[in-house]
């Protein structure tokens, strides 16, 4: 009912408008149309000197009320870079948006038709246009420095102390690896790839290295001040590894892994503080895959060495959960819990 | 100097003109089919192009308000919608396989059906051979194919709006192995297939029409036209057609090596794929190759829309505020030297895809490089406006709300081709409020500059004005209103495509803009509808047009007959003797293009 109330209301709206419009046409008819265009000249001219500045206060004030929604501290070493030059580029643009806004709207009103002008015949000035040639020229190259300086700064070799840990996509989560105390992922072949064998990954169990793999679903942990290497790969479409407080992306891609570094600078505990309790730092799918594209989270906790260290040990190989019968604390069950765990974390302990 | 001003009537003369081909005359009955259907008229294909333009412009429009309003108001249902999507929106609620296949449509759409055949399918047929002086297209025959090739793509993608498993849900991007897997999706199954094949039919048509528009802007100009008389609508429609003619048959190859991959067990782009469980054979592929083809026509493409708005803009500028264009050789190089660059950035939609950083940062620079032809043109346009006398009719309107789009959205542009900033904003709103700026609405705005500015020599009529000031000043407004403040969402790194918000800590912050968002875009979409009503009831009740060449303007278009038959004009075609832009030259308001240059006339 009320849908077709509003459908009524803009038919009559529309229907009203019409009507003024057609009188007054036929208005300017009578008037001349040389009349009836500097009548509209003039509110026309008006009106883009009232768009400049409402415009522009409409910039300043949807800027106060949203800056507070966007862009906390960058969680990251890269965060930093990648922020500074955001500001350098913001800062530069907005010069250069006000300028020809204003020069657009003020020539716009300023100029608008009048009989006492006579329009000045002006078709070229090389001067003029080497100017604004080598202007932007020179600001461009200054962006594109830093740009590229920052980029390759980013996207360089990862320290060789970085912990390195496997990311992969699927519709629609996030699954993790981390390679265990020979710091070495093991070979993965998707044909092997097996939910109901426990062998989610398709981990090669004849590859020695897959033997202290770690496998999680959903959430990442990761070290403070540690640099960390993400090998990105999917199982199915493209899928994006978007960090957004670290400011970090990378696309997944099924069939050509990707990897990107860098280093986690504050706690989950310590953005808490800063941010509120409710703070988390997500994983978001950034490439759209799919219907579940929206709902594609995973979430990642920073955390002190020892903290990381114990988490990991609360977990078993991959390799022990598809070979229970390799399993030492299932060979043995008559052998105390007490020193199941100590196996375990002397398997696991770096 | 009236008297001046009128000497192009010289032309009217009823000499039959031999080497003409054939001239203003109709030897031949025609039928309505012939007149009005099958036609090889370039204006009646030009209305064709228009009108189908405009009826797909209000389908994607229409896809957009709906998937606004889930965006807007996530957990309100509108029976409504059940009403006329069934199973699609169960419960009023849209499901979010159909808001993919909604997002998706509204892209293709738009990118494709409206603003490349609808701008410049319009535009280039109906003032090519207007402006150059020709009587038609170098083939009509060709030209008749392209619209109805056109024709058979739309054909083929709205059939696939109501086939079982809905159309194509990949985005307008259409990557595999997501376009490529039925197991992915129901938009990967047969909606998929008919997004390929009406993309290739589109793709035939566009080359058709572009090869056209090449040989006839080479081969068929005037006497007297030569290349650097020609207005820069001209340049720009030429320019536009050989992006097109370069770049639209990679698309057409990718496009078929993913039916391909679909259809045939091929493995262009798929491997190691486990989808739900299910291991595909494929082995060997590169989804990324994919990428590389669809961008190589992707980025063109953005120029494809943008050149002929830049064209139509910078010719309405001048005519309207009564002074020649600024820098007339600076914008043809720099419509050159965005169509060279056009072809070099590609990569620069990659950068997070695992690109080698390396080659990167070519693509870096080569993209921040599109800046520098992109100021001269803003600072020519401006310096166009300076010290002119503008008359705001409502083309002018559209072309100075064009400018200020153009630099607002081209000014994020330089954000989002720096790949260190990238990384941060890709796939996020920042690059949806980007690219509807500087891509969707401005070219938009050069489009409708355009239809305001030759309706009347396209149907012999006036568009109503008043109707024409609201439509502006409401779409302009709005579209800042819708634009603007998506890119701070972009800048907290709300990801692209996300359909609900709430169960994310990191981006469930924008309740009340996006509410905002959607009431605009319900507003503005509800002024474009006004636009197509007075539109179409101008065709038929329009004031009617009664001076030959009503805005004063020197191009040749308006020394054609008020409406011109087939052919153009009675008698021989008009010589040219001079460029396009001599406004107020020498105290003189305007001199038509076909007005000899006097003995004491000064030199520009």
């Amino acid at each position: 009912m009320s849908t077709f109330f509003v459908i009524a209301i803009l038919v009559l709206g529309f229907l009203i408008t019409f009507q003024i419009a057609k009188a007054s046409e036929y208005v300017s008819v009578m008037r001349g149309e040389e009349n009836a265009r500097k009548q509209s000249n003039k509110v026309n001219g008006f009106l883009m000197l009232a768009f400049l500045i409402v415009g522009l206060f409409g910039v300043y004030y949807c800027n106060e009320k949203l800056k507070g929604t966007i862009l906390g501290e960058a969680a990251s070493n890269h965060g930093e870079k990648i922020d500074t030059m955001l500001y350098i580029t913001l800062a530069l643009t907005f010069v250069v948006f006000v300028l020809t806004q204003v020069l657009l709207f003020w020539f716009a009103y300023k100029y608008q038709e009048s009989d006492r002008r006579t329009p000045y015949y002006f078709p070229h000035d090389n001067k003029l246009e080497l100017i604004w040639t080598v202007i932007p020229a020179i600001a461009l190259t200054v962006l594109v420095g830093f740009g590229i300086y920052y980029w390759f700064g980013i996207t360089g070799e990862a320290p060789k102390d970085a912990m390195v840990v496997e990311v992969t996509g699927k519709q629609f989560g996030w699954e993790f690896r981390y390679p265990g105390k020979d710091g070495e992922l093991g070979k993965r072949y998707y044909k092997e790839t097996n939910e109901a064998k426990n062998n989610p990954l398709g981990q090669l169990w004849e590859d020695k290295a897959n033997h202290d793999d770690l496998y999680a679903t959903q959430e990442l942990h990761l070290v403070v001040g540690k640099p960390v290497k993400m090998v990105i790969t999917a199982k199915d479409v493209i899928h994006d590894v978007g960090l957004v407080h670290f400011r970090m992306k990378m696309d997944a891609v099924p069939g050509t892994p990707t990897t990107m570094w860098f280093t986690p600078k504050f706690t989950t505990k310590q953005m808490k503080e800063k941010y509120g309790e409710n703070f988390v730092y997500e994983i978001s799918c950034d490439q759209m895959c799919g219907r579940g594209h929206y709902s594609m989270r995973g979430t990642i906790v920073v955390e002190t060495q020892e903290e990381f260290d114990r988490y990991l040990a609360g977990m078993k190989p991959q390799y022990l959960v598809a070979n229970p019968d390799k399993d030492p604390s299932i060979k043995k069950p008559e052998a105390p819990a007490a020193d199941t765990t100590k196996v375990l974390a002397s398997v696991l302990q770096p | 100097m009236s008297t001046e001003a009128s000497m192009h009537a010289h032309a009217v003369t009823e000499h039959h003109n031999g080497h003409d081909g054939h001239n203003g005359h109709h030897h031949h009955h025609e039928t309505f089919v012939s007149k009005y259907i099958f036609s090889m008229d370039h204006k009646m294909i030009a209305r064709q192009f228009l009108i189908t333009g405009m009826v797909w412009a209000i389908i994607g429009g229409l896809f957009s308000v709906l998937f606004r309003l889930q965006l807007g108001y996530p957990d309100q249902s509108f029976p409504i919608l059940e009403t006329f999507f069934g199973k699609w929106a169960q419960g009023g609620k849209i499901l979010p396989e159909f808001y993919y296949a909604l997002v998706t449509m509204h892209g293709t759409v738009l990118v494709f059906f409206v603003l490349t055949a609808g701008l410049s399918g319009t535009f280039a047929n109906l003032l090519i051979p207007l402006q150059i002086g020709a009587r038609d297209m170098a083939s009509p025959f060709l030209n008749m194919l392209s619209y109805w090739f056109f024709f058979l793509a739309s054909l083929v993608m709205i059939g696939s709006l109501f086939i079982e498993t809905g159309p194509a849900s990949g985005g307008w991007t259409m990557y595999p192995p997501l376009s490529a897997v039925p197991q992915a999706g129901l938009g990967s199954r047969l909606g998929a297939d008919l997004w390929l094949v009406s993309m290739a039919l589109f793709i035939v048509s566009s080359l058709l029409g572009g090869l056209n528009y090449i040989s006839t802007v080479l081969n068929m100009r005037t006497k007297g036209m030569s290349m650097t008389r020609m207005p820069l609508t001209m340049w720009a429609m030429f320019f536009t057609a050989v992006l097109g003619v370069l770049s639209f048959p990679v698309l057409l190859s990718g496009a078929i090596l993913l039916l391909f991959d679909r259809n045939l067990g091929t493995s262009f782009y798929l491997s190691d794929i486990v989808v739900n469980g299910e291991i595909l054979s494929n082995e060997g592929g590169s989804a990324i190759l994919y990428q590389h083809l669809f961008w190589f026509l992707g980025h063109p493409e953005v120029y494809i829309i943008l050149l002929p708005a830049m064209g139509m803009v910078s010719e309405i500028l001048s005519v309207n505020s009564r002074k020649p264009i600024f820098g007339y050789m600076a914008m043809v190089g720099s419509l050159f030297a965005i169509a060279i660059l056009a072809f070099l950035v590609w990569a620069h939609h990659m950068f997070v895809t695992g690109l080698n950083p390396f080659l990167g940062a070519f693509f870096v620079l080569l993209t921040l490089l599109i800046a520098v032809p992109s100021a001269i043109k803003v600072f020519n346009w401006l310096t166009t406006l300076w010290r002119g006398n503008i008359r705001f009719t409502p083309a002018t309107l559209f072309a100075i709300g064009f400018v200020s789009l153009f630099i607002s959205g081209g000014l994020t542009g330089i954000f989002l081709g720096n790949s260190t900033i990238d990384i941060h904003l890709h796939d996020t709103m920042f690059v949806v409020a980007h690219f509807h700026i500087v891509m969707g609405v401005a070219s938009f705005f050069g489009m409708f500059a355009g239809v305001y500015h030759w309706f009347p020599k396209m149907f012999g009529r006036y568009l109503n004005n008043t109707l024409g000031y609201i439509h502006f000043w409401v779409t302009f407004i709005c579209a800042y209103l819708i634009f603007w403040p998506m890119h701070y969402q972009g800048l907290a790194g709300v990801p692209r495509r996300y359909l609900e918000k709430s169960a994310w800590n990191s981006f469930n912050q924008f309740g009340d803009l996006d509410k905002m968002i959607t009431v605009a875009s319900i507003v503005v979409f509800a002024v474009q509808l006004m636009f197509i009503f007075n539109f179409f009831y101008s065709i038929f009740k329009g004031r009617k047009v009664r001076t030959q060449n009503p805005w004063g303007a020197n191009t040749l278009e308006w020394t054609t007959p008020i409406n011109p038959g087939h052919g153009n004009w009675e008698g021989e075609i008009p010589e040219v003797h001079r460029w396009a832009y001599d406004y107020g030259k020498d105290g003189v308001e305007f001199i038509p293009q076909t007005v000899p240059v006097g003995e004491n006339e000064s030199k520009h």
